[in-house]
């Protein structure tokens, strides 16, 4: 009799807890219709770079991507990806972040390839994003990367031989270590702002 | 492309007396400017001259404006100067992939008005009806799901104040100075309240699946921006917002729906958002390795350096600014920490060498813009300004020598949060002094 008045009181004190916890925790209630993964396939367009995972099926060669991106990209980026009316160029710059000018481009920057695929099948041509197929977009990564010198000039990128291209910058990153100033509060006879 | 120079207050007679340089001198005589600086200096005991009697408006002597039956309200006529500003200082060229600036200056207590809070796009500003907008929130989760606008407004929403920085506020102006006002130094800065979810709810109800750790965020405009953010940032403070100092938020900062990742560089916030989808690794995008990245030494770069660190900066008198005479000066400014509260900042008026603590004006708010004031009695002697806020976490807001020890400041270099310095010519001029 007295261990069932004992769990009685537990089961009340945890039910109370659980509402409390819900309270502070969560809103107590859930509004988020359920789909399944298919539902999302039109939008889910994102790739894992590093491994190439999300990768579309489709091909594209180096020949193709420069048709196409003299119709469609040359505009803004300039004859042979050499910079145009509004963007820098697209090719160059390996080994100059050791120098004081480094230059920023899929070829000296990404660390993973399918970085550029990503990148054109998201957003690029910027006035009329996602309207190329994905054979189209991998035509145009094949182009870039052959201007950089990372593929051949007869070369058909792929899921596959895309995420294989090996990437000079590959090893270009440190993640996040900040705080990396300690700086002092100093009240008098500081160093100045400009020592 | 905006090219407007206000490179001050706009407006003596609210200044205290510190007057920007560009105003027209009869126009400053006219509008009583020059009495402010006398009553600056009176604030010091010395004697004013007689100021003249005081007139009986005009504005009493009419009906006013009508009342519209419906509007919504707009600044005064006479505050038209007071307007958020593209860079005139990197000029892109093209009208999509931009920013535009908040007005420090202009600005009054912590909260930017909506209309003035900073923008950064990459492919401009979508229009979207929010009846049409859908969140799917899908990937390593147990139950994917989808939400409508109207699916997310029935949760019993949250409301916050935290401040917004870019991580590129302020690349202009390391070892060189380039920029005038505080506008263009700083103004990729603001702060608002927030109306709208813990993430942590939808990831909960939708279930995190075993080895989840990363969270891609992917917004519905022409560039389909998106972000990887760790899991644990999403479930301690990371809200999905939908509303902004007391309404919907503006096209131009994310409507109907963004994410708000408090004390984090402003483009992991992603606005317009579309997407969650829930990862066991970074996805290493564009946005996170080409771009948003931090030049270091060895040639190497700074990766997923999202939090803001503490800064501050002195607003009044800032560049282009001008002192109209020796006397008392308030200065004032903001601090702010991505990692934490304010807990002092201090004010130099002889370019660093000695420190005074500065007077922190309430709300302090963890992760949100502080107010700081600081009374000074200019001499009329040449003098260099600046501030210098500690956050809660007891980090001290570094200077540019002390950054340049440790990372490479070379081309596009984001997260500036050095100490900013302002010089006072002899004539009352304020000006850049990063350099």
């Amino acid at each position: 009799m007295r261990s069932l008045k004992v769990s009685a009181l537990t089961i009340a004190a945890t039910a109370l807890f659980a509402f409390s916890a819900a309270a502070a925790d969560g809103p107590g209630v859930s509004y988020g219709q359920k789909i399944s993964e298919a539902d999302v396939k039109a939008l889910d367009i994102d790739v894992s770079t590093s491994t190439g995972a999300g990768l579309p099926a489709g091909s594209g060669t180096v020949a193709d991507g420069a048709k196409i991106y003299a119709e469609k990209c040359v505009a803004c980026h300039g004859e042979g990806a050499n910079g145009g009316s509004m963007y820098g160029p697209m090719h160059g710059g390996i080994g100059s972040f050791v120098t004081p000018k480094r230059k920023l481009t899929p070829g000296s920057m990404y660390p993973y390839a399918p970085i550029l695929f990503d990148y054109i099948r998201r957003a690029m041509p910027m006035d009329s994003p996602q309207s190329l197929n994905d054979n189209e977009v991998y035509a145009l990564t094949a182009y870039i990367y052959s201007l950089n010198g990372l593929v051949k000039e007869d070369a058909v990128l792929d899921a596959k031989s895309l995420a294989a291209i090996k990437m000079p910058n590959k090893d270009g990153f440190v993640v996040d270590d900040r705080p990396d100033v300690k700086a002092v509060r100093c009240m008098a006879d500081c160093t100045k702002i400009k020592p | 492309m905006a090219k407007d120079k206000d490179n001050g207050l706009g407006d003596g007679r609210r200044s205290g007396g510190v007057l920007p340089v560009s105003e027209d001198r009869r126009a400053f005589l006219k509008s009583g400017a020059l009495l402010a600086g006398a009553s600056a200096a009176g604030g010091l005991g010395i004697a004013t001259a007689h100021a003249g009697s005081v007139k009986v408006p005009e504005s009493n002597l009419s009906m006013g404006r009508e009342i519209p039956a419906k509007i919504y309200g707009m600044p005064s006529k006479y505050e038209a100067h007071v307007t958020r500003n593209r860079t005139d200082v990197f000029v892109n060229k093209q009208n999509w992939s931009d920013w535009s600036m908040t007005p420090l200056q202009h600005q009054l207590g912590i909260v930017t008005p909506n209309g003035l809070f900073y923008e950064r796009h990459h492919a401009g500003i979508p229009d979207i009806n929010p009846d049409d907008h859908t969140l799917a929130v899908h990937g390593m989760v147990k139950q994917p799901l989808k939400f409508s606008m109207s699916d997310l407004m029935r949760y019993p929403a949250v409301s916050k104040f935290y401040f917004m920085e870019c991580s590129g506020n302020g690349l202009t102006d390391w070892k060189a100075v380039k920029s005038t006002t505080v506008q263009q130094t700083h103004g990729l800065l603001s702060c608002a309240q927030w109306t709208g979810v813990p993430l942590s709810w939808l990831l909960d109800e939708a279930g995190l699946a075993d080895g989840a750790k990363w969270v891609l965020l992917e917004g519905a405009d022409g560039s389909a921006h998106a972000r990887s953010v760790p899991i644990d940032k999403c479930m301690d403070d990371t809200l999905i917002v939908w509303g902004m100092n007391g309404e919907m938020l503006r096209p131009e900062n994310g409507y109907p729906l963004r994410a708000l990742i408090p004390g984090w560089e402003g483009n992991v916030s992603v606005k317009w958002l579309r997407r969650i989808k829930v990862g066991d690794k970074p996805w290493h995008l564009r946005s996170e390795t080409a771009r948003y990245t931090d030049p270091m030494p060895d040639g190497k770069w700074r990766q997923f350096s999202m939090v803001m660190e503490c800064k501050s900066v002195i607003t009044r008198p800032s560049g282009g600014m001008k002192i109209p005479g020796p006397g008392r000066v308030e200065i004032e400014g903001f601090a702010w920490s991505g990692n934490g509260k304010i807990t002092a900042v201090d004010v130099t008026v002889d370019g660093g060498k000695t420190w005074r603590e500065a007077r922190l004006e309430e709300p302090v708010i963890d992760k949100c813009l502080t107010r700081f004031r600081y009374s000074w009695d200019w001499d009329g002697g040449p003098a260099e300004i600046a501030s210098r806020a500690v956050d809660s976490s007891g980090y001290v807001q570094p200077t540019v020598a002390d950054i340049d020890k440790v990372r490479a400041i070379v081309g596009f270099v984001q997260h500036h949060n050095a100490v900013f310095p302002w010089s006072v010519a002899s004539s009352g001029e304020v000006a850049n002094a990063i350099a």
